[in-house]
């Protein structure tokens, strides 16, 4: 596991030229392969760059796209802007946190969803609009939010389940 | 090798790579894979339906397709040579966002959906880097920088600052480093031109940067895009790399002694990172955290060397500007804001998208001529241009000239060109509290009277909204409100009470009504509505009791039913599921 976490590090460090400066997107980068960065994680990038684990540490926790906890299988990421609640955006939230049973921040006991929120992600002429991963659903309404969901857990099935 | 059809799909629609699949699928099906080419041109035409295609040479417009209506086009269509009218683009009928002819001018977006991001020659077809050539073979910087002086272009980004002064100013301030930055971090909700610039046009941009790049002195620049938009990332780095590649980037660009190149960084998720200093520290690998100016960027920037940094839509029009001259650009517009500006329409109003018309047209011909009017004929209540720093404008301004100074004047600002519409069933209060939630989350905590300061407006404004307001509240949002403007360093801080403060201007009655009624006038705050079942309407199907989350309603089959308040949680399913309306707010 670490020696694997290891090579992923140096992997994506070597893309970049193990530049400092491209920090942010390094970090990008991590929490797409490894979902998450852990502190090791970052104990890891530090080291590599020569920077203290402060400042790595400083960055990851500014930016809202970069993980500091693990997430479930599913990230569910509802636009929480204007546009998309003056659309009817907060009858669609309430309908996620209900089926899903949790709330803003939160991954479903069983592991499989994790609820969060994004800023305008410019699709506003659709709105409300969520990204589950990273297929955008627009034109949300509460039946809508339910039968996505639904198509989400069946193709897992399908799938063998991730 | 030539096709015989060139079909544009709108990659970033939902629901696009199955109809993409199944249009490669029968393609090669039925062997036309040598005759036919698939391009994935991210959005098409003026507002996105559904999955699009246009297929060239004709120009045929499909939009709304399923994976099967994708079969049935390459079977009639491409194969038989039988367009399929029931699918295609049917102007009027289905509400395209296009403004009367007479309104709407291209100019930034005129080759968006209509050329193929992903291939520079078709750019080029249409005059695409003739105003590089030009510029670099023809004109002195200072010659550039009279053509721009006279169109009178302003900055895009929101503030309006001209942009022959900060070219200028990058130009003069000493050094032999510089940099031009395009800052792609559309920060704002419900802004969305720059990701269509982007994702359909993006050599404009770069060719406006190279011009930028000529002009200052610069050797480097970098495109600061926003993580939200993978897309516009990708289209970029294509488009960058086909310019290397054809000479126009790089070393001796076009034969001549100018080099310049250009490199991508990406956002990873910070509204801050829109402000100019926060920008640059975030391209720096650190926390985007705005800093105090002056010394400006132009002077001190990125790395502390000379900077120039320009929002997309700005450079988008460099080019134009070049080729047909800045007097062609100054007849458009009013006379301190010249040009056309693009926004971008939602909320409540029939037809939602993205829009280009020269400044100067008034609020109720971007409501109604180009929207449509308000959605299911209701009231207009209000717009908020210029996203979350922006204010409420009312009704008595329908008739306002929109440019920068007019929105100004009346506490909103042009921001990035977000236009969000409210009907009669907004509440102002629930609005004005919900932009202070975002800027409270957005705010990068380095100002004090922003960070604390948003936070104690929301307190405030939640209490209002749940009940809970005191007699002198509003005189305490606005001294908050007037603090936080003068003590925070950038234009978050600075902002972050507009919403607030424009609408206690406007709908002060709103707010008066929940503080001291304990009423919300538009029915929207939860703590302040009761659902009633009204007896005489109520056929007592029990279909609300049936779908009620937390059993609140009583009755029997074929009886009134009624809701018990101590229990009903607001949450509105009832009234949503009632087939004889008998639900009412009060």
């Amino acid at each position: 596991m670490d020696k694997d976490l290891t090579q992923t590090v140096q992997r994506v460090l070597m893309r970049h030229g193990s530049n400092r400066e491209a920090l942010v997107e390094i970090l990008h980068e991590l929490n797409a392969e490894l979902g998450y960065l852990s502190q090791a994680t970052l104990a890891l990038v530090a080291e590599a760059l020569k920077l203290p684990s402060s400042q790595v540490l400083s960055v990851a926790s500014f930016y809202s796209m970069l993980d500091l906890e693990p997430r479930g299988t599913h990230v569910i990421k509802f636009c929480q802007d204007a546009p998309c609640h003056v659309a009817g955006g907060r009858e669609v939230w309430e309908a996620l946190e209900h089926e899903l049973g949790i709330g803003f921040g939160a991954t479903t006991p069983d592991g499989r969803w994790t609820l969060l929120t994004t800023s305008c992600i410019g699709a506003c002429a659709v709105g409300p609009v969520m990204l589950v991963d990273e297929d955008i659903y627009g034109n949300l309404t509460p039946e809508r939010v339910r039968q996505i969901l639904k198509q989400v857990a069946e193709r897992d099935q399908a799938g063998g389940a991730a | 090798m030539a096709y015989r059809a060139n079909i544009l799909i709108s990659s970033a629609a939902p629901g696009a790579p199955e109809v993409e699949q199944a249009l490669l699928d029968r393609i090669e099906e039925l062997q036309l894979a040598r005759e036919v080419q698939v391009i994935q041109a991210a959005t098409l035409g003026p507002q996105p339906q559904g999955v699009e295609l246009v297929i060239y040479p004709e120009g045929t417009h499909y939009v709304r397709l399923t994976p099967e209506d994708a079969r049935l086009i390459v079977d009639e269509h491409l194969y038989k040579g039988r367009p399929v009218p029931r699918l295609m683009y049917k102007g009027l009928e289905v509400e395209p966002l296009e403004a009367p002819a007479s309104k709407e001018v291209r100019v930034v977006l005129r080759n968006v959906g209509k050329i193929d991001p992903g291939n520079i020659d078709d750019y080029i077809a249409l005059d695409g880097y003739a105003a590089l050539a030009k510029v670099l073979t023809e004109m002195t910087p200072e010659q550039v920088l009279e053509e721009l002086k006279r169109s009178g272009l302003r900055g895009r980004g929101g503030a309006g600052f001209p942009t022959h002064l900060k070219w200028t100013f990058a130009r003069n301030a000493p050094g032999d480093v510089k940099y031009v930055i395009c800052n792609g971090d559309e920060g704002d909700p419900g802004a969305f031109m720059n990701r269509r610039v982007l994702e359909g046009d993006p050599h404009a941009v770069i060719e406006g940067m190279a011009i930028a790049a000529y002009v200052i002195g610069a050797r480097q620049g970098y495109f600061y895009v926003r993580a939200e938009y993978p897309i516009a990332v990708s289209t970029l780095r294509v488009a960058l790399d086909q310019a290397r590649e054809y000479g126009l980037l790089g070393d001796h660009i076009l034969g001549t002694d100018f080099s310049f190149d250009l490199e991508v960084r990406m956002g990873a998720g910070a509204f801050v990172c829109g402000e100019e200093t926060a920008l640059m520290q975030s391209i720096e690998g650190l926390r985007g955290m705005p800093r105090t100016r002056p010394p400006f960027p132009a002077t001190s920037g990125l790395w502390g060397k000379p900077t120039n940094i320009n929002n997309v839509e700005t450079y988008a029009n460099v080019p134009q500007i070049i080729l047909k001259g800045g007097e062609w650009f100054a007849s458009m517009g009013t006379e301190k804001s010249k040009g056309t500006k693009t926004f971008a329409i939602a909320g409540k109003v029939k037809r939602t998208g993205l829009i280009e018309v020269p400044l100067g047209v008034t609020i109720r011909e971007i409501v109604y001529d180009v929207g449509g009017g308000i959605l299911n004929d209701k009231k207009f209540k209000a717009v908020q241009t210029g996203g979350p720093m922006g204010g409420c404008i009312p009704e008595k301004y329908l008739d306002l000239p929109v440019d920068y100074d007019n929105l100004a004047k009346v506490g909103s600002i042009m921001g990035s060109g977000g236009f969000v519409v409210m009907d009669e069933d907004t509440c102002m209060v629930d609005i004005a509290r919900f932009f202070m939630e975002f800027t409270q989350d957005e705010s990068c905590g380095k100002c004090v009277p922003c960070r604390v300061g948003t936070r104690r407006m929301l307190e405030i404004l939640n209490n209002i909204c749940a009940g809970k307001g005191k007699p002198g509240d509003i005189e305490r949002l606005i001294t908050l409100g007037e603090e936080i403007r003068v003590g925070s360093l950038c234009g978050l801080g600075q902002g972050a009470p507009n919403p607030v403060l424009s609408t206690i201007e406007y709908f002060r009655d709103e707010y008066e009504a929940h503080i001291y009624e304990k009423r919300c006038p538009a029915k929207v705050c939860k703590a302040l509505i009761e659902y009633k079942i009204e007896a005489a309407t109520c056929i007592g199907c029990t279909r609300c009791a049936r779908n009620c989350p937390v059993n609140a309603i009583a009755g029997k089959a074929r009886q009134v039913h009624v809701i018990d308040p101590e229990v009903c949680i607001r949450c509105g399913i009832c009234k949503q599921v009632c087939p004889v309306d008998a639900v009412k707010i009060e």
